[in-house]
């Protein structure tokens, strides 16, 4: 670090080009930790799940339901502790635009199979004491400044008509990951304002095991019973659940590594650009550097660590930027929800962590040329070039 | 005094190639990913869009946004078929057709897996979607245990070539034929007979009812007749509209994350542009100080500079252009949220689009090299040519 301030004064010799270069760097970072808190956003779900709770639902699809019927016989199912069981409701809030996630679920069993979802005592007794209550999560009854006890309206597009739920509880996720916007009310009152025919249907049952390891074996013992049946089942880990949906949405992840590569390239290209030609309209000083007895090795360290400390300075500002850029919308109550997909939007550590590494990387990069250059210039042939 | 000509601009490029070419390709990368993002989202619109026609109608349960959630009745789906305003087709039945679907849950090529729509079709079906044909095979055979695979599902699903068995609702179907629908939406569908997918897939209802109107403007008396009869409970919409209103979220995302990310990054693009710019300003100070000595004015260089920065970032364009010709044969599948299933469709690179990223190109140069071309323009003469 001797040598630190030789480095600066290279630095500060072009405060514009600086500038220039450590911004673009920085919006390269910040995309970069945009799409990748995207992609993260979207496993939000395989993070949040536990892995001794299991999924059944139909072996065809999620569109068909099982009958209600099913319970009984899966409680049986030995290493199976607790059953639930509830169906995606796919309605929304007083405008089409206003979709979030909604589940008819069976009350009771809902808190055993998730301890995420934090709620007084008082107030869940509540919800369970009523057949038209519902609970809504912290962020949704912010976002749609609901209070308990008012009467929230869900048009159901699957089950039609519009269902007066009465809210009687606000939870909260105990872990970031968990969906925080999300309402539960009871199957039961949807049930019973079913036709004959679409009665007693059921989306999706959650088992508990007792440990992992039993998953497996459970598995396969419910898939066995239904196999013949008409309405067969698959049965999966929650953790194996949400990765088929995020599989469902498509390739989505190559296409934002392919727009994620080409912005980090361009940027480089730039970046190499810029050193290059810093390196270039000081020639003569380097000449002069050797000159005085600086060694090869000493001059292409020191162009070099010019290169880093811009890039890694366009790095801290960048991932910075994104993260403090995300973390307050999310404060001031900004949706980044896109309809319910990312119930969490928030850049993750190691997103930080992996574009500081990459913006070290276009250091190396950028600073490699012109660093061999500058150690490899000839120092008589230099001094006469610009003289 | 005339322009300071344009073969002095090319010279200087030409003379600092590595540097032209650097900051050529970076502004190249940043048109490419804008037509790359325009061709994403322009491909699934187009998929959408394109796949309904203004001559037909869709019937649907009233408040169900999306086929998939509507129930139609048998008697209900008669009675909309006897309705006056239908076409007729040459044995003068009416041009209607009741359809059922589902989604099934197949396995991709990558061994991965997702839904597929799979359409329960009647007679008229294929009379109702004029552009769609069979590109292979056969039609399948009514109560025969034949389906036909549209063009998409064929070319990313197992089990979906002409020959091949596919399992679906415990029985297996001989794939009889492959369906091309010209890049519309059924080509990621799966088609068989309506009549035995009904009791084969356990529905007793029709999802949706769709006719060819005798005239297009026949569409507002039936939709008025049938939304107000209350044993119907029934919505009509334009196909083409039905349609379009199903790309909604999805091409809205796609298009705000294009648009996010190529503004970003076009301010990166534009630094590298200045910094370029200001560079080879720098550098010629003594000539900018000689030409103004010869008499070119102030209006001639910045002119001059502008131009040199707006033909830099061109030929990144036609780069970028050229880079992004490829990504027409690009073909990607993300979920339809209407149909909770794949839907399938090629990256649309219109002439339009490239145009646009020529566009592009050519601003950000315009705008990356404004402040250095200024910088050159208003040199002190004595200064500059006194510099080294």
């Amino acid at each position: 670090m001797r040598f630190f301030r030789l480095i600066w004064a290279h630095l500060t010799r072009s405060k514009r080009r600086t500038f220039l270069t450590v911004s673009s760097i920085a919006l390269a970072l910040f995309l970069f930790c945009t799409l990748r808190t995207v992609m993260t956003s979207l496993d939000a779900g395989i993070r949040a799940s536990d892995d001794t709770r299991l999924v059944v639902r139909h072996a065809a699809s999620l569109v068909f339901p099982l009958p209600l019927a099913y319970r009984s016989r899966l409680e049986q199912v030995p290493g199976v502790r607790r059953v639930g069981y509830g169906n995606w409701f796919g309605g929304y809030y007083q405008d089409k635009k206003n979709q979030f996630t909604q589940f008819a679920v069976d009350g009771p069993s809902l808190f055993d199979l998730y301890p995420e979802i934090l709620i007084g005592s008082a107030q869940r007794e509540a919800f369970l004491a009523e057949q038209t209550s519902c609970i809504a999560g912290q962020t949704l009854v912010n976002k749609y400044g609901w209070k308990l006890g008012d009467v929230i309206p869900i048009t159901g597009t699957i089950y039609p008509g519009t269902w007066q739920l009465t809210l009687r509880g606000i939870y909260k996720a105990s872990t970031p990951d968990a969906d925080e916007n999300a309402i539960f009310f009871h199957w039961k009152y949807v049930n019973e304002g079913m036709p004959q025919g679409r009665k007693d249907l059921v989306g999706i049952y959650w088992l508990r095991v007792a440990s992992p390891s039993d998953a497996p074996a459970v598995s396969a013992a419910v898939d066995a019973i239904y196999e013949n049946s008409p309405q067969p089942t698959k049965t999966e880990t929650e953790k194996a659940f949400q990765a088929g949906f995020i599989q469902m949405m498509g390739n989505v992840s190559l296409l934002l590594t392919i727009l994620g590569s080409a912005i980090v390239f361009a940027i480089l290209l730039v970046t190499v650009n810029t050193m290059m030609m810093a390196a270039r309209e000081r020639t003569s000083e380097i000449a002069i550097l050797k000159t005085l007895g600086f060694t090869d090795a000493l001059v292409l360290r020191i162009v070099a660590a010019e290169a880093m400390i811009v890039s890694l300075a366009g790095g801290f500002v960048g991932c910075g930027l994104a993260f403090l850029v995300f973390t307050l919308l999310t404060f001031l109550k900004f949706d980044l929800t896109a309809g319910g997909m990312f119930p969490n939007f928030r850049v993750l550590p190691e997103t930080v962590g992996w574009g500081l590494l990459l913006a070290l990387g276009m250091g190396l990069a950028s600073g490699l040329v012109p660093a061999f250059t500058a150690a490899r210039l000839q120092i008589a042939s230099a001094l006469r070039k610009v003289a | 005094m005339a322009g300071i000509p344009i073969v002095y601009n090319l010279r200087n490029l030409a003379a600092r190639r590595v540097s032209t070419a650097l900051t050529a390709l970076g502004i190249a990368l940043v048109a490419w990913v804008f037509i790359f993002t325009l061709a994403l989202s322009g491909g699934f619109q187009a998929a959408l869009t394109s796949t309904g026609s203004p001559q037909n109608a869709i019937v649907i349960r009233k408040g169900s946004t999306a086929e998939l959630m509507s129930i139609l009745d048998r008697e209900v789906a008669a009675a909309v078929s006897s309705q006056p305003e239908i076409a007729r087709a040459t044995d003068g039945t009416p041009l209607a057709a009741s359809e059922l679907m589902v989604v099934w849950n197949l396995t991709r090529k990558s061994g991965t897996t997702t839904n597929v729509v799979v359409r329960g079709v009647g007679p008229k079906s294929l009379a109702l979607r004029p552009t769609t044909h069979l590109q292979q095979g056969r039609m399948f055979r009514p109560g025969l245990d034949e389906i036909v695979v549209g063009k998409m599902v064929s070319e990313r699903f197992r089990q979906c070539s002409v020959g091949d068995r596919l399992k679906l609702a415990g029985r297996e179907w001989t794939v009889v034929g492959v369906l091309d629908s010209k890049g519309k939406t059924y080509d990621s569908e799966i088609w068989g007979d309506v009549e035995l997918f009904m009791p084969v897939f356990d529905r007793p209802v029709y999802q949706s009812l769709t006719l060819r109107l005798a005239d297009a403007s026949y569409l507002t008396p039936l939709k008025r007749r049938l939304e107000s009869d209350p044993r119907m409970n029934v919505e009509v919409e334009r196909e083409d509209r039905f349609y379009a209103e199903q790309s909604g979220t999805m091409a809205t995302m796609l298009r705000v994350l294009g648009l996010f990310v190529t503004s970003i990054m076009s301010l990166g693009a534009i630094f590298g542009a200045l910094n370029t710019m200001y560079a080879a300003v720098g550098s010629r100070t003594k000539e900018v100080g000689t030409l103004l000595a010869i008499g070119f004015s102030r209006g001639a260089i910045l002119t001059s500079f502008l131009i040199e920065s707006v033909l830099l970032a061109l030929l990144g364009g036609v780069i970028g252009c050229l880079l992004a010709l490829p990504v027409r044969s690009f073909t990607t599948g993300t979920m339809s949220f209407a149909t909770f299933s794949e839907l399938a469709f090629r990256f649309q690179v219109t002439p339009l689009m490239l145009l646009a990223g020529l566009g592009f190109a050519g601003l950000m140069g315009l705008v990356g090299g404004f402040l250095p071309a200024r910088r050159a323009a208003t040199m002190p003469i004595v200064d500059s040519l006194r510099e080294a």
